[in-house]
């Protein structure tokens, strides 16, 4: 902003005689600053007195009377008077374009010398790069069939990525176990810490939580058969089998799978991923590989615990609520969960392992080059993983339904 | 005629226990294209944070005026920063929004402007910078030359009194930086604006500066200041000289690097 002493009252007279005369147009608030505009024409020349303070909080006088002006009679020249002209900063500036801008379409000349040097020099910068021709964005519009193609394509698109991501993983698999690519077995460690253990207090909550849901909604049930003693077999086999694994597969797609996306997604915005690429390290093995590997180690683990915790949790309300005593409750457990039903619980986990680590990394991989996109790469991830998670279970539980285990 | 700007007293900036930087004191007029310059890791940039109100000091004050950035409450600390404008290393654009959006953010925060009014000046704000017709572009679809005058549009945005630049040349080719340095002048003097520049490339420090401060990392505090020009022919500090001659002593290179900068 330039402070400039507004020396001359209203506006501009010269010791020419006028042939029109002029036309004022002010804007009338008091409390913010005013400006105003007026033209003066004579013969071919329109004289355009600018005063007042042409601020942004400024409110401004309407250009259109002078643009008719420059439009309806004869002028060929403009000049632009700024004897009167108080503050400015970009608001003059710009309606200055617009006027220039207006005046060049018609063919008329806007004479610049009379301008102060700074404005001058603002309107030099502005035009000495023209603008191009091609950058301009057209946003058509897309009817619901192109839309539809579009989205169908975008589908066709994704399954493909996922299915070349997985190729590139089994490639890069064995390329690790035939000694051809590596990955550090620190990162191994790290990856394993911050899987497992970081994770024991949300899935010791969830699942205390869940046995206790399973064994109420269970008890209302059997109570009326006075068969509680059963509970602890619906809680037991309830949690090895299925909601042991699953529960802990959705807390670690959202805890650990995201985090992959998000960590390999920042490492792809700051080309981290392209310098392993040129120091000859695949990143698929050095990468992917020790996270899925981690989350392969870590899930039965994890699977186990849960399904302690949950039966620990169906176990405190079938004792203090349903007249069961705890070496009842124990015993019934033990008889009823075999050892094939752990080991279907950890089979599903492990799966569950590999798609969290999957989704987490391919998403990581595809991400854009921008914050937003590692948003979206985490997002998806977490989408990704749970749909995989729920179908592989289904398919999993229809297996061991129709082979009977 | 030389009015104070800003003015750094006793500024000491430290990193936990770690001093960076003590005891620096020097003024920026107003009208001015100030150099901050020093090796790396001398404390340039943190001494840019805590001019713009992004580190507090650990002693010492930066004055606008007579008012202390940090002795201030924070209602009118934020006053001043308003008439501030600051260029990142990086441009530092927000990567979800196209350009005009960038630019129209500080716009839509600071004033009641019609969208229309808005746009307008956004437009003129691109095009200043040589921007014109990419209003709907991403960051990400930009160069990092063009990043960098999108992040100078966005600093302009509300014709600041004050532009600083984080390292305005890093990262680009010697003719998009020269462009960029002819930008910094032409728009120091149509804006009139005062411009604080971090940098340590020797040829923008001549073509643009003129006044500096050096800050040396051995004694840890600005050992020197004034005209870059004058700096390299009258330094008595041979760290001073060593840092403008490319780390080069000899007589033959301080004449190369005289000729090629502009009088």
């Amino acid at each position: 902003m330039r402070r400039r002493s507004a020396h001359t009252c209203g506006y501009v007279l010269s010791v020419q005689t006028w042939m029109k005369t002029s036309k004022v147009l002010t804007s009338a608030a008091n409390s913010e600053p005013t400006c105003a505009i007026s033209a003066i024409r004579q013969s071919k020349l329109l004289e355009i007195a600018l005063s007042g303070d042409w601020v942004l909080d400024a409110r401004l006088p309407p250009l259109e009377p002078v643009l008719t002006q420059i439009e309806t009679k004869t002028v060929e020249k403009i000049i632009v008077s700024t004897k009167a002209l108080g503050r400015w900063d970009s608001m003059l500036v710009t309606e200055l374009i617009k006027l220039i801008d207006y005046a060049s379409q018609k063919g008329v000349a806007v004479d610049k010398s009379t301008l102060p040097a700074s404005i001058q020099g603002l309107l030099t910068l502005v035009s000495a790069v023209p603008e191009r021709v091609d950058a301009h964005r057209d946003q058509t519009r897309t009817s619901w069939s192109q839309a539809l193609t579009v989205s169908t394509g975008k589908a066709v698109q994704h399954g493909k990525e996922m299915l070349i991501f997985v190729g590139e993983m089994i490639i890069s698999t064995f390329a690790t176990l035939r000694g051809q690519a590596h990955f550090r077995r620190q990162d191994l460690w790290l990856y394993i810490q911050e899987c497992g253990p970081s994770a024991l207090p949300i899935v010791t909550l969830i699942s205390l939580l869940v046995g206790l849901i399973l064994a109420f909604v269970g008890a209302v049930q059997l109570s009326l058969f006075g068969a509680q003693i059963y509970i602890a077999n619906l809680v037991s086999l309830g949690m090895t089998r299925e909601m042991g694994g699953l529960m802990t597969a959705i807390i670690m797609s959202g805890r650990t799978g995201a985090a992959y996306a998000a960590q390999i997604g920042t490492m792809h915005v700051n080309s981290e991923i392209d310098a392993l690429k040129t120091m000859n390290l695949d990143p698929m093995a050095f990468l992917v590989l020790p996270r899925m590997l981690a989350l392969i180690i870590i899930m039965p683990l994890l699977c186990l615990y849960a399904d302690l915790m949950g039966i620990i949790g169906g176990g405190f309300v079938t004792v203090n609520f349903f007249d069961v005593s705890l070496t009842e409750y124990l015993d019934r457990t033990a008889s009823a969960v075999k050892m094939k039903d752990f080991i279907i619980g950890f089979v599903k986990c492990s799966v569950f392992g590999i798609l969290i680590a999957l989704s987490g990394c391919m998403r990581g991989m595809q991400c854009g080059r921008s914050a937003s996109a590692v948003g979206d790469a985490g997002t998806s991830a977490v989408v990704t993983a749970i749909v995989f998670i729920v179908v592989a279970d289904s398919v999993m539980t229809v297996i061991c339904n129709r082979l009977g285990i | 005629m030389a009015e104070a700007c800003i003015t750094v007293k006793n500024l000491t900036m430290t990193y936990g226990d770690f001093v960076i930087q003590r005891d620096l004191n020097f003024t920026i007029n107003r009208g001015d294209v100030f150099i901050i310059m020093g090796g790396n890791g001398c404390g340039k940039t943190t001494l840019l944070r805590h001019m713009i109100g992004l580190k507090s000091p650990a002693k010492g004050d930066v004055c606008y005026g007579e008012q202390g950035l940090w002795q201030a409450d924070p209602k009118v600390r934020q006053q001043i920063l308003a008439r501030t404008g600051v260029l990142f290393q990086s441009g530092a654009l927000l990567s979800s929004m196209t350009l005009a959006e960038n630019v129209a953010l500080p716009i839509t925060e600071a004033t009641r402007l019609p969208p229309k009014k808005v746009r307008e000046i956004v437009s003129y704000k691109l095009a200043l910078v040589g921007l014109a017709g990419f209003e709907d572009y991403y960051p990400s679809e930009l160069s990092g030359g063009m990043q960098k005058r999108a992040g100078l549009a966005r600093a302009m945005a509300l014709d600041p009194e004050i532009l600083f630049f984080d390292e305005p040349s890093a990262g680009l080719d010697p003719i998009t930086a020269k462009l960029l340095d002819d930008l910094i002048l032409s728009l120091s003097s149509a804006l009139s604006a005062t411009i604080v520049v971090v940098t340590h490339d020797l040829d923008s420090i001549f073509a643009i500066g003129s006044n500096s401060v050096f800050l040396d990392a051995e004694t840890r505090t600005n050992i020197d200041g004034g005209s870059p020009q004058k700096l390299l022919h009258e330094s008595k500090h041979p760290n001073v000289i060593r840092f403008l001659n490319r780390g080069d002593q000899t007589e033959q290179n301080s004449n190369h690097r005289h000729m090629r900068s502009p009088a």
